[in-house]
């Protein structure tokens, strides 16, 4: 069947039952939302007031549903804006595919109008970036790009369509392939011959290995990364921890990968890891590490990290093994079917005495007496007042640390955060994305003053599409965890860290038609937060908090995981 | 047990057999310069399979470095195969061309009585030049170079280092090591 090409590529994105695309259009991608006129009532456009926010939005809403988020920009500064999106997206595995477009093949290359090397710019943030140039190879890209984001350890791809691709007058032979079907033809039939792939299994022999560790462990540990989280393992990996009766450590990309408040989780590892997890993994014989990667806020020392263990990784991602942390044994394979075979495999084991000895020292959550508001009221409020299964988005920084530490975060893509790549400014566009993917759940985003400053012009879109996202600045005056770090280890010198200037953040919200509320006081958060809940728009939260407010535990940068700088 | 890496630093060669698709030696490429790594020589060309390309990349480092590389590289969904090889698994080869001042006669004759020693041929000629190709390992290249030297060199072009594993084995053998990358690109 003859369609015009950029029909195709609107086909191809139902093929992949696609609904819902994130995005700002330009010169060059104009024809591909002309195409879009004809699909509005199949393919739901979120227009942003920025490319950055919509790079945010498709992840948000990727990281929250499971689902590929997809994301148009045109050329030029459309597509260098989504960068900082594109690099979030990556560092976290999060599955996105990033659609622009660029100027003609004519004026390719001649430095043209809103002309940038896209593909090249995006090739080290991306699993795959693909410049289409014949019009004909667009259903095979569009099967192989959605194919490479989604599978094997997830992530973000580019597909740059040049502009006589998308011209009207451009038609191209076109078949549906309903997605189940795509590895069967093109070019993804010929890359898994190339690569003789066979179906995947996690080797056995490696799995009996670990099965046989657990046995002779008798202080084992789990820590449960993202690839719990991006894998959907957290059933498995509840039972696993459940039959292993082992502290659970979490890090921030696993946040909800494994319950909150179960009563094995020691909670956050690392920097800012509560002393539980920090101790057991210095104390255990057995370190399991499920999807994460030991980064340099995890493993602060790699050379002492879990000196005492043998240290077992679980990753799809082959390169990841003795990266940063050198192990003793590994598994490759999704996290969902490892854990599988695994809980098929062990008996119910009890490590009383060595949980007593770990469990006990979780932080008391003792809320401090104060007359002003402090961030644990803050987040106690919420915590009290808002539904369980609410969707959390953060921006990065102390308040980062703190809703991480003190929400209990249930299931996968509960908690949405940049955990790798630490963008200031992810939050706004991840709520957005996470509310049009999850329009029953209650969404909140929790920010700095700092971070929301970076792309608040968000606010727009929330009122339009009118999103009852709850956005709660933890305004402190200052970047926080930058002052924090120079009340620590800079003599107090705080450079450029103090943010005394507006805007107002409450008559901002206002000023796009918004909600805004400021809290002073406990019985001020209370109020705000429960109106906030019943307003049925979007929201703004102003909480007017201490500047030297810190995020405790701390360990500073490359120190040994329990020399705390703060306790 | 942990893994042990040789820490002597040394030249190895990387052999990675790719999809022949476009962009994929800035892809490798990048991987290098990323970590500050300067590449010693790099030659693509064609395997023995239709729309794959062969590179050799040789760098000197230690094992626990080309180990990092090799495993980028081994991740590229482009990337079939890596095989990383020392001076001790495999056989290396060259070619150089060398132009070398060689205006009276003399000169000449003795131009040509070193490219025999060296068994290397003699493809161009000028009233004040001969081009002399050779193809062999750096050592050798580089002991003709010092020789040809005393004549005046003019200007010099080598390939680069392409190598291949003694005895046996071969880029395509499968092994688990090899299973395993694949399985993060298996689903696909």
């Amino acid at each position: 069947m003859k369609i015009r090409a950029t029909a195709a590529i609107m086909e191809c994105l139902l093929e992949q039952e696609v609904d819902t695309v994130f995005g700002y259009p330009g010169g060059t991608i104009l024809n591909l939302y002309d195409e879009l006129y004809n699909y509005k009532d199949k393919i739901h456009h979120v227009l942003t007031a920025h490319e950055q926010g919509a790079s945010h939005a498709a992840d948000g809403y990727a990281r929250s549903t499971g689902k590929v988020g997809v994301c148009f920009a045109t050329s030029g500064p459309g597509a260098t804006n989504l960068v900082t999106g594109i690099a979030t997206a990556y560092m976290d595995s999060s599955p996105i595919v990033f659609i622009t477009c660029n100027v003609t093949e004519q004026t390719l290359g001649k430095d043209a109008f809103q002309e940038v090397d896209i593909t090249g710019i995006a090739m080290p943030i991306t699993k795959a970036t693909y410049l289409v140039r014949d019009p004909q190879t667009i259903p095979d890209v569009m099967r192989q790009a959605f194919a490479v984001a989604a599978t094997g350890r997830p992530g973000p791809v580019l597909i740059d369509f040049l502009k006589n691709v998308t011209f009207p007058n451009v038609e191209i032979d076109y078949e549906f392939v309903p997605w189940t079907e795509n590895r069967k033809c093109g070019s993804l039939r010929s890359l898994s011959s190339s690569h003789d792939l066979k179906a995947p299994e996690p080797n056995i022999g490696d799995i009996n290995i670990l099965v046989d560790m657990i046995a002779q462990s008798e202080k084992p540990m789990l820590i449960c990364g993202g690839g719990v989280v991006r894998g959907r393992a957290h059933k498995e990996f509840k039972e696993f921890a459940e039959k292993l009766d082992a502290p659970v450590a979490i890090t921030v990309m696993g946040g909800g990968g494994f319950p909150g408040g179960h009563p094995l989780t020691t909670g956050m590892i690392g920097m800012h890891g509560s002393q539980a997890s920090n101790v057991a993994c210095n104390e255990c014989d057995l370190l399991i590490a499920v999807g994460c990667r030991f980064s340099d806020r995890v493993a602060l020392q790699p050379d002492t990290f879990a000196s005492q263990a043998k240290i077992v990784h679980i990753d799809i991602d082959r390169s990841e093994i003795d990266k940063n942390v050198l192990t003793d044994h590994h598994i490759i394979g999704s996290a969902k079917r490892v854990l599988a075979l695994l809980n098929e495999r062990l008996p119910q084991y009890s490590h009383k005495g060595w949980k007593e000895h770990i469990l006990p020292l979780r932080e008391p959550s003792v809320p401090r007496e104060s007359e002003t508001l402090t961030p644990k009221q803050v987040l106690e409020t919420i915590r009290q007042l808002a539904p369980q299964d609410t969707i959390v988005a953060t921006d990065v920084g102390q308040h980062q640390m703190w809703s991480i530490q003190h929400f209990h975060f249930d299931y996968p893509g509960q908690l949405l955060t940049s955990g790798g790549f630490g963008t200031m400014g992810f939050g706004l566009g991840a709520a957005i994305g996470a509310k049009v993917g999850n329009p029953e759940k209650v969404v909140i985003h929790t920010t700095g003053d700092g971070c929301f400053r970076m792309n608040c012009h968000e606010l727009a879109t929330v009122e339009h599409y009118h999103l009852p996202i709850i956005t709660v600045v933890f305004n402190n005056g200052t970047l926080g965890m930058v002052r924090q770090w120079q009340n620590l280890i800079y003599n107090k010198r705080f450079s450029e860290t103090t943010l005394d200037r507006g805007p107002d953040f409450v008559r901002l919200a206002e000023a796009y038609g918004l909600k805004g509320f400021r809290a002073t006081t406990m019985a001020e958060m209370e109020e705000a937060f429960s109106a906030a809940l019943e307003a049925g728009c979007g929201c703004v939260i102003d909480c007017m908090l201490d500047m030297d407010e810190m995020v405790r535990p701390m360990v500073a940068g490359g120190a040994h995981i329990t020399d705390f700088l703060l306790r | 047990m942990k893994r042990e890496f040789d820490t002597e630093k040394k030249e190895y060669t990387l052999c990675i057999l790719t999809d022949d698709t476009p962009g994929v030696l800035s892809q490798v490429a990048r991987l290098f310069s990323r970590k500050g790594y300067n590449i010693e020589s790099i030659v693509t060309g064609e395997s023995d399979r239709p729309h794959t390309a062969r590179l050799a990349i040789s760098i000197v480092g230690d094992e626990l470095m080309i180990d990092q590389i090799a495993a980028q590289c081994r991740k590229l969904i482009c990337v079939q195969a890596v095989k990383v090889l020392d001076e001790a698994s495999s056989i290396r080869r060259e070619v150089a061309l060398i132009k070398v001042r060689a205006a009276d006669r003399n000169a000449r004759d003795e131009v040509i009585q070193m490219a025999n020693i060296f068994r290397a041929n003699i493809i161009d000629v000028s009233r004040e030049t001969l081009t002399v190709a050779t193809f062999g390992d750096k050592e050798k290249t580089a002991a003709l170079i010092g020789m040809l030297s005393d004549f005046g060199i003019l200007e010099i072009t080598k390939t680069g280092t392409i190598a291949i594993e003694r005895g046996r084995s071969t880029i395509y053998d499968d092994n688990k090591l090899k299973e395993e990358y694949n399985y993060g690109k298996n689903v696909l």
